[in-house]
């Protein structure tokens, strides 16, 4: 759910990343945060365990420049992957505004990629919302890697309804921007049909 | 979608502005905050300046999110209050009109019983401002437009041409 806050002109959005564990999405932010220049960005939190583990979530607040005087402001989310974390994966999708799914091409992480793309489903029932209806994109996540499944195999099974999809390589930052800038550009068109329904 | 946005406009953002005033000469405090429930600052107060709002907005968020989600398993509707002792500073973060969140960090100067009394008042005058402030959102009248209906397909190519 977007902020209007007219005193400050500014305009924000929730982004939350989404995927099974260790799949790449704190790597997806760490590398827009080495990348972007310090004057667009705040602190990046990571709430982690002592073995680097996502815990609760990661945080970075991002602006991507100005629409008609206000500053757009992106917060990015990620979600704890491990599958016994689902309380708190709950707690972060509240407010979503939009959600990338990040996947692992690994073969042998396709069930879990499948796993998690279901539970996202379902947590975002939970809220009240409808995967289909929501800015929503997809990235295949380490495609440098030499056991990566053939792109199609993937698109077929975790995008059957064909919504922007990227393939990358996180580490290297291969398609994390085109990633963000699809789904941020997806919440501003929902944004616009929102305010003028 | 069928979620009511949030829209802070001058008026309510003056009205907030002076019930957070006056709760900070009240007690004291260092500094005073407030937040919507997904973690975005809506206003604040006092020694801000070297302090990250942003993600203390944040993260206050996800722990009140957190602690409402202890709340159910306990089969509570929802812990309203919040309080962390430090050394130095203390926290204390209540809901207020079950949709913002207001922190008040204070330290020896000020006291919990004189904050949570004056907290208090000050959650029941922003609840009756939000009320105001959300009807406005929802009545959808000429001032409660977004200024984002008239944003064309080109301004937001143009946020992405670099």
């Amino acid at each position: 759910m977007s902020f209007i806050n007219y005193p400050a002109r500014e305009i924000n959005c929730k982004i939350v990343y989404y995927g099974p564990g260790l799949c790449g999405k704190t790597t997806n932010l760490q590398y827009i945060y080495k990348k972007t220049n310090p004057d667009s960005k705040g602190k990046m939190i990571s709430l982690a365990t002592e073995t680097e583990r996502t815990l609760f979530f990661d945080f970075l607040p991002l602006s991507l420049g100005e629409i008609r005087g206000f500053t757009t402001r992106f917060h990015l989310y990620t979600v704890p992957g491990q599958v016994f974390y689902d309380a708190s994966r709950k707690l972060i999708l509240k407010g979503v505004d939009g959600v990338v799914f990040v996947a692992d091409s690994q073969v042998e992480r396709m069930e879990a990629n499948l796993e998690s793309l279901e539970n996202l489903k379902v947590n975002l029932e939970e809220q009240g919302y409808n995967l289909d209806k929501i800015p929503y994109v997809v990235q295949y996540n380490k495609r440098d890697l030499p056991n990566a499944a053939p792109l199609e195999e993937m698109k077929k099974l975790l995008n059957p309804n064909d919504v922007p999809d990227f393939e990358s390589v996180a580490t290297e930052g291969t398609g994390v921007f085109e990633t963000l800038k699809a789904v941020a550009r997806l919440v501003l068109v929902e944004i616009k049909k929102g305010a003028s329904e | 979608m069928s979620f009511t946005q949030l829209i802070l406009y001058d008026e309510q953002f003056k009205q907030i502005n002076e019930v957070l005033e006056k709760l900070y000469t009240e007690t004291n405090a260092k500094v005073i905050f407030l937040v919507d429930r997904n973690g975005q600052l809506i206003a604040s107060t006092g020694e801000t300046e070297n302090l990250d709002t942003t993600s203390l907005a944040s993260l206050t968020a996800g722990n009140i999110a957190a602690t409402g989600s202890m709340a159910k398993l306990l089969g509570e509707k929802e812990f309203t209050i919040i309080f962390h002792e430090g050394y130095r500073d203390n926290i204390y973060i209540s809901i207020v009109g079950r949709r913002v969140i207001m922190v008040v960090i204070f330290d020896e100067r000020s006291s919990l019983g004189l904050v949570r009394l004056r907290a208090k008042k000050a959650g029941e005058d922003l609840t009756k401002i939000f009320d105001a402030l959300m009807k406005k959102v929802e009545s959808k009248t000429e001032e409660g437009v977004s200024p984002f209906a008239e944003i064309t397909d080109e301004d937001i190519d143009r946020l992405f041409s670099e």
